[in-house]
């Protein structure tokens, strides 16, 4: 069911103010449409709309996030508004205390926004850039890979198994961030590898 | 979830045990509340605490925790001497009638083969008993004292409810009312839905408190069919896509396994995996898993992946134990036997159990590398933070490096709701800062590390050097060429094996489901259970078409459920032997004389007819099980465990402790505290207006709930004397905090063994970053073990004690 007038585009065609004679071509009786010609603007109306999940529990509730500016069309988005999607079967359009307060994560205060390092002993973090925090990575894990890769084991099998780097992997990420990350750890040897499944 | 959230309205009777998703999952519980108001449905909670679901029950009864096995085991046994059983179900879709070795035996709550040394069982005797032919015997009278039937009454005849009242503290009034409400479940045109979460995998014998309801459920007809199941209800948004994809230490993406040294090449792996059925006729859909494991390889490998090299088999790691468990990982840490780790959007500080260990283990590492979209307190775990976070910042010399990633809203892809739907979301916001997404940073990291094998060399290059990492732009995978990837495509034409000149699907082409992955290096999958998600046909996870023409709440054009779109799983059991649905009124599929039809995907080959083909075709058997076999290690039964920290003695085995075979590392058996010292029962919980250490960082969340409390019984607090919104220290073997006291009606000591048992709640939100305030959690005080199968650490019941506190400490 992709119903041709949602909600949402009612209201953007309402709030936009649309000529009361179109709202009666759209079967409103005239009172109504002269009422709704009065309405002031939808704010969301200018917004553009994007379709995603809720990220906190496996419910998976939809929701739409109204953003200033375009994203797909390659503009800042600065997000602005969250809500149910009333059309999505699972929550029809209901959210819980955490989900609706879902803007207040993606704006928190403590988002991290910069790449940082803290020192052997130091009581603070640095920013550094990201490739210095890549190249440091990377040679650590190379470094360790070629001191501690187990290629074979006591009896001359190979296991190409690394125990003495870890990974714990996010399941609030997507399937496809997944994949890439199984790759990449699986390709190192690593065998320290859980998400917060095991939890 | 076997079932989905939208079918909870086709249920007649909700058990909510092991959860609370009233409180924890509000948006789906809606669906019990439409199930109530349009069927008639009650709702059945038991639970330590009368908590925010009970409050909205038909009944509650209380229970202590870590006794779950006793009272489902009891209900069992209650069905069976009431005969309320499925009989139709029972005799022809489980394993009731197979008999089982003549060595086989359980004594003194211990099965046979139990080797104390080892903490392990010889399974030897674990096993059906094969007739000539190969296939399992089966004994339909089910009158052979070793059929299966026999075995699970003699097993659970020592659960009356006396002794469920003794070891769960459950008034028999209460337990036997619920008996009889579950018990008329076992009717054809009745079904009863299980909803659990943590309350039941927090355990040392959590998977086989899951096993005790899968087995009640069985024996009432009410896998398969619409309104039952068992339904878990996960926590993260795509929990179940990190376990589908297999990141885990013991997991290959599809529920395949990692090898084992002990399997040195792809020959010897493949081996023990033919996966014989037990019984004419029976699909043993695992018998595919070469197709799966070959169409992984080359989807790991690329053409580096070839039949002579046994598809790259020597590049994936071996492993030489069972599990490299994230929680054997810390341990190792804390002994020094690690020196890099990494934590991606997960602090592990606040969210594995004894927090002063995992402080000692991240204090050992060389480096940390955390990549979150939020500051944790994993990233900052060398912060001092008075009481909070009392560490010496200047003797910790672990490096720290700090990533900050995107977050849903500015990142595109899949993820996998409780009931499999993979639902795709698109990015609509800039990031904050410099934030970058996951799969740009792990490719960096992955490009840079390959850069430095190519340059300098090094131990074992291949691996890296052969990962396949073919996409447009090698710097940033996108989401749909990876969702592409765990999909699968022909590599060259695929032909028909019965009719060579019938091309099935061009090279380059996306298979269209799992039944077109092949085993000689054709195809190219990496994910099998995925396979259907992105066809030639587009990306069917973005399908938003809510219509639902049955009405039965399948939403089979919306999104795309795994397996094959199927939204109930094991559906051919929703139907009697000949292919009738057990209730007309409910129809998921049925048999129309010659082939399955039907609102859902059936769950078997749609033209298997009726009595030839079982329902449980992933089984050998293809029936459900009673009895397990050898795949759990704790036993072919669900047997009463004590928690590790318990009030009372194991009345199977006084002299049990926890679970038999759970791995306990030396030091934290030295840790484990007796109810003498400790005579409390803590359990930790959640809230509704936070979701685990993330929403504390959200300013409307922590106005909420701002602060960290406890809650006790009044009796409690009157026996400690303890005030309503007094400052307490609560304390175990491991680790003290302070909490403000939350005073309840909603929890009342319980009388277990004859003595009464007071219980503490403990909520899981607080930390020391963030906009509430600081404050602690329960993994400052829980003990340092897990499930005796999967290692899901005992939150859900271990000892502490409490006292009261001066305002002024915290």
């Amino acid at each position: 069911m992709n119903i041709d007038l949602s909600r949402r585009s009612f209201l953007r065609l309402s709030g936009a103010g649309v000529a009361a004679t179109s709202l009666a071509a759209m079967g409103f009786h005239e009172a109504e449409a002269a009422e709704a010609a009065h309405v002031r603007d939808f704010k969301l109306a200018t917004m553009t709309e994007t379709r995603n999940i809720c990220t906190y529990c496996s419910v998976a509730c939809g929701v739409i996030m109204y953003s200033k500016g375009d994203l797909a069309a390659g503009e800042k988005a600065e997000l602005i508004h969250i809500e149910g999607d009333a059309d999505h079967p699972t929550n029809k359009g209901t959210l819980c205390p955490k989900g609706a307060a879902l803007k207040d994560y993606v704006k928190a205060e403590t988002r991290l926004t910069h790449p940082r390092l803290r020192r052997p002993g130091s009581d603070r973090f640095e920013e550094i850039s990201w490739d210095e925090a890549f190249d440091k990575i990377a040679r650590a894990v190379k470094d360790d890979r070629d001191a501690n890769l187990i290629e074979k084991n006591a009896d001359g099998l190979t296991v190409n198994r690394l125990t003495t780097t870890g990974y714990l992997a996010a399941s609030a990420t997507t399937n496809e961030t997944a994949w890439a990350t199984w790759k990449v750890v699986r390709s190192l040897g690593i065998v320290g590898f859980d998400n917060q499944a095991r939890v | 979830m076997t079932n989905s959230w939208t079918d909870i309205k086709n249920t007649d009777l909700v058990v909510i045990m092991g959860g609370n998703a009233a409180e924890a999952h509000p948006c789906g519980f809606k669906w019990v509340t439409e199930a109530k108001h349009h069927r008639g449905a009650k709702l059945i909670v038991v639970d330590p605490r009368f908590n925010r679901s009970a409050s909205v029950s038909d009944y509650y009864a209380p229970i202590r925790p870590g006794s779950d096995i006793a009272f489902l085991m009891g209900v069992i046994r209650w069905c069976i001497e009431n005969d309320k059983v499925q009989w139709d179900y029972v005799r022809n879709y489980t394993n009731v009638g197979y008999l089982v070795r003549e060595d086989f035996g359980f004594q003194d709550g211990m099965f046979t083969g139990y080797d104390a040394e080892k903490r392990s069982y010889d399974q030897t005797s674990w096993e059906y008993e094969l007739g000539e032919d190969g296939y399992v015997i089966n004994d339909e009278t089910l009158t052979h004292p070793r059929s299966v039937w026999q075995l699970l009454k003699k097993h659970v005849e020592i659960y009356t409810p006396e002794f469920v009242e003794n070891v769960c503290g459950t008034p028999k009034d209460r337990f036997l009312k619920i008996c009889e409400m579950i018990g008329e479940t076992s009717s054809p045109t009745k079904t009863m839905t299980s909803m659990y979460a943590l309350g039941w995998t927090q355990h040392s014998k959590g998977s086989q408190n899951i096993r005790g309801m899968a087995m009640l459920q069985l024996l009432l007809g009410n896998i398969g069919v619409p309104g039952g199941g068992m339904n878990a209800l996960r926590g993260h948004s795509n929990i179940q896509g990190l376990t589908d994809v297999g990141l885990m230490s013991n997991l290959i993406p599809g529920y395949l396994a990692m090898p084992r040294e002990t399997e040195p090449d792809f020959a010897t792996y493949m081996s023990t995996r033919g996966n014989k059925p037990l019984r004419p006729n029976q699909m043993s859909y695992w018998q595919n898993y070469g197709k799966f494991m070959v169409s992984f390889m080359k989807a790991l490998w690329g053409d580096k992946a070839t039949a002579e090299n046994g598809w790259g088999y020597d590049w994936l790691p071996k492993l030489d134990i069972v599990q490299y468990d994230a929680m054997r990982m810390f341990n190792m840490m804390k002994n020094g036997e690690v020196n890099i780790y990494f934590c991606q959007g997960f602090n592990p500080l606040l969210s594995f159990p004894n927090r002063g260990k995992m402080t000692e283990a991240f204090s050992k590492l060389k480096l940390l590398v955390v990549m979150d979209p939020l500051a944790t307190e994993t990233a900052a775990f060398w912060e001092n933070h008075g009481i909070y976070n009392d560490v010496d910042t200047a003797s910790i010399q672990t490096e720290v490096l700090e990533l900050p990633t995107t977050c849903f809203a500015e990142d595109e892809g899949a993820t996998v709701n409780s009931g499999r739907w993979l639902q795709w979301h698109w990015a609509g916001a800039t990031p904050p800062g410099e934030a970058r997404s996951d799969v740009w940073i792990m490719t960096q990291i992955y490009q840079r590390i390959r850069k430095l094998y190519e340059t300098e060399g090094g131990k074992a290059p291949e691996p890296v050097l052969n990962l396949a990492w073919d996409y447009a732009d090698p710097e940033e995978p996108t989401a749909a060429e990876l969702a592409m990837e765990l999909n699968g495509r022909a590599l060259t034409t695929l032909y028909d094996a019965t009719d060579p000149t019938k091309v099935v699907l061009e090279a380059g082409k996306q298979v269209s489901g799992f039944g077109q992955l092949r085993d000689d290096g054709s195809t190219m999958g990496a994910c099998w259970i995925y396979a259907g998600c992105f066809t030639e046909d587009g990306n069917m996870m973005a399908r938003r078409d809510n219509s639902d023409p049955s009405g039965m709440g399948v939403f089979q054009q919306w999104s795309f459920a795994w397996p094959a779109n199927r939204r109930v799983l094991y559906n051919r059991a929703s139907c009697d032997p000949d292919g009738k649905p057990w209730d007309p009124s409910r129809v998921l599929i049925e048999w129309n004389g010659e082939k399955w039809v039907g609102p859902d995907i059936p769950d078997i080959a749609v033209t298997a007819k009726p009595r030839e083909v079982g329902p449980f075709i992933m089984n050998p058997e293809g029936t459900s099980r009673f009895f397990s076999r050898k795949l759990m290690r704790d036993g072919p039964f669900p047997t009463h465990m004590e928690p590790f920290e318990s009030p009372m003695a194991n009345p199977l085995n006084p002299e049990m402790r926890g679970n038999p075979v759970a791995r306990v590392f030396p030091d934290d058996m030295a840790n484990m505290a007796t109810s003498a010292e400790f005579p409390l029962v803590a359990t930790s919980y959640r809230l509704t207006e936070h979701f685990h250490y993330w929403t504390k960082h959200n300013y409307v969340n922590a106005v909420n709930q701002p602060e960290f409390f406890v809650e006790i019984s009044e009796e409690l607090a009157a026996e400690k004397g303890i005030k309503k919104g007094g400052m307490v220290r609560v304390w175990s073997k491991r680790g003290q905090v302070w909490a403000k006291a939350v005073v309840t009606k909603r929890i009342r000591p319980m009388i277990c063994d004859g003595k009464p048992v007071h219980v503490v709640g403990i909520p899981i939100h607080w930390g020391f970053k963030g906009a509430a305030r600081k404050g602690f959690g329960p993994n400052t005080l829980g003990p340092f073990v897990g499930d005796a199968n999967i290692e899901t650490p005992e939150f859900k019941a271990f000892l502490v004690n409490i006292e009261p506190a001066s305002e002024g400490l915290a």
